[in-house]
């Protein structure tokens, strides 16, 4: 895992969330701006299951379970969809709230990643 | 399936799932996802180690899957589950939170109701109290509303637009 981009990343999933967290919050329905922030989520966490594959081999193992690291990743891949999908069916205000904080979890699973890869001792 | 129900439809209206309660339900299958994903982890790795500890929270990541599923399934008997698991949710982390920090040498190792659910940012301990607040408000009225209807959804659905 490399450390600076855990960290972008938690930092982009924490404002997404507060992002729409707050819009939701405001009444708005999920629009591009919400989507699109997931999106970018998405597509941290899919440049972080890359990196996951390829640190191991390059000299950048895990001090911690890869297992339990694979799990959140897995975890986390899978919520900004789940969020996205339900924004789409329900349309309402809480549906934006609803992608706020599955953006949020992801920043959290991520933060916890980290942990797993570079802290935690096996 | 096209049966009426005598019932009005005002009657099967259940605001369970509207507003602010879906993003209770998003919540609980979050911590839901979380807590399976862990129990998983800990009973692959290591179940030897606490075998208490680790059942004991792969019985929590279960009661949080029922949790959710019962918080959107409409209906009395599912109304009912709601309440029975977000109880035993409450309980858990009450009291397994108290004897952690009490007699830690009875959880060593971190259950997900450890410390009050500390390694979960406080979540199993704030979420049970909002979904029983939730439910007292949003109880099922009638009978009828065992019946899923069309008509119930729509007023469900017409709802959370509000």
């Amino acid at each position: 895992m490399i450390e600076w981009f855990a960290y972008a990343q938690v930092g982009i999933a924490v404002v997404a969330g507060l992002l729409c967290i707050v819009l939701g919050l405001a009444g708005r329905v999920p629009n591009d701006l919400v989507l699109g922030s997931l999106a970018l989520v998405e597509v941290l966490l899919i440049g972080q299951v890359v990196v996951a594959l390829v640190a191991p081999a390059v000299g950048n193992p895990p001090t911690g379970s890869l297992l339990e690291f694979w799990v959140y990743l897995v975890s986390a891949v899978l919520l900004p969809p789940a969020a996205a999908l339900w924004a789409l069916i329900d349309r309402g205000r809480w549906a934006t709230v609803v992608c706020g904080v599955g953006a949020l979890a992801v920043a959290v699973m991520v933060y916890r990643m980290l942990q797993i890869w570079t802290v935690q001792q096996a | 399936m096209n049966e009426t129900s005598t019932a009005p439809v005002g009657a099967r209206r259940r605001g369970r799932l509207s507003g602010i309660g879906r993003v209770l339900v998003a919540v609980y299958g979050v911590l839901a996802l979380a807590a399976t994903g862990r129990s998983l982890v800990q009973i692959v790795e290591k179940f030897d180690e606490a075998p208490v500890a680790y059942a004991l929270s792969a019985l929590a990541a279960v009661v949080y899957i029922l949790a959710t599923v019962a918080l959107v399934m409409p209906g009395r008997t599912w109304y009912r589950i709601a309440w029975a698991t977000i109880l035993f949710e409450f309980t858990g982390v009450v009291v397994v939170g108290l004897l952690s920090i009490v007699r830690p040498d009875l959880f060593p190792h971190d259950t997900v109701w450890s410390w009050f659910g500390r390694g979960y940012l406080f979540i199993p301990l704030v979420l049970p109290p909002l979904g029983m607040w939730w439910l007292a408000r949003h109880p099922v009225q009638d009978a009828a509303a065992d019946v899923r209807g069309e008509g119930a959804r729509t007023a469900v659905d017409a709802e959370g637009r509000a």
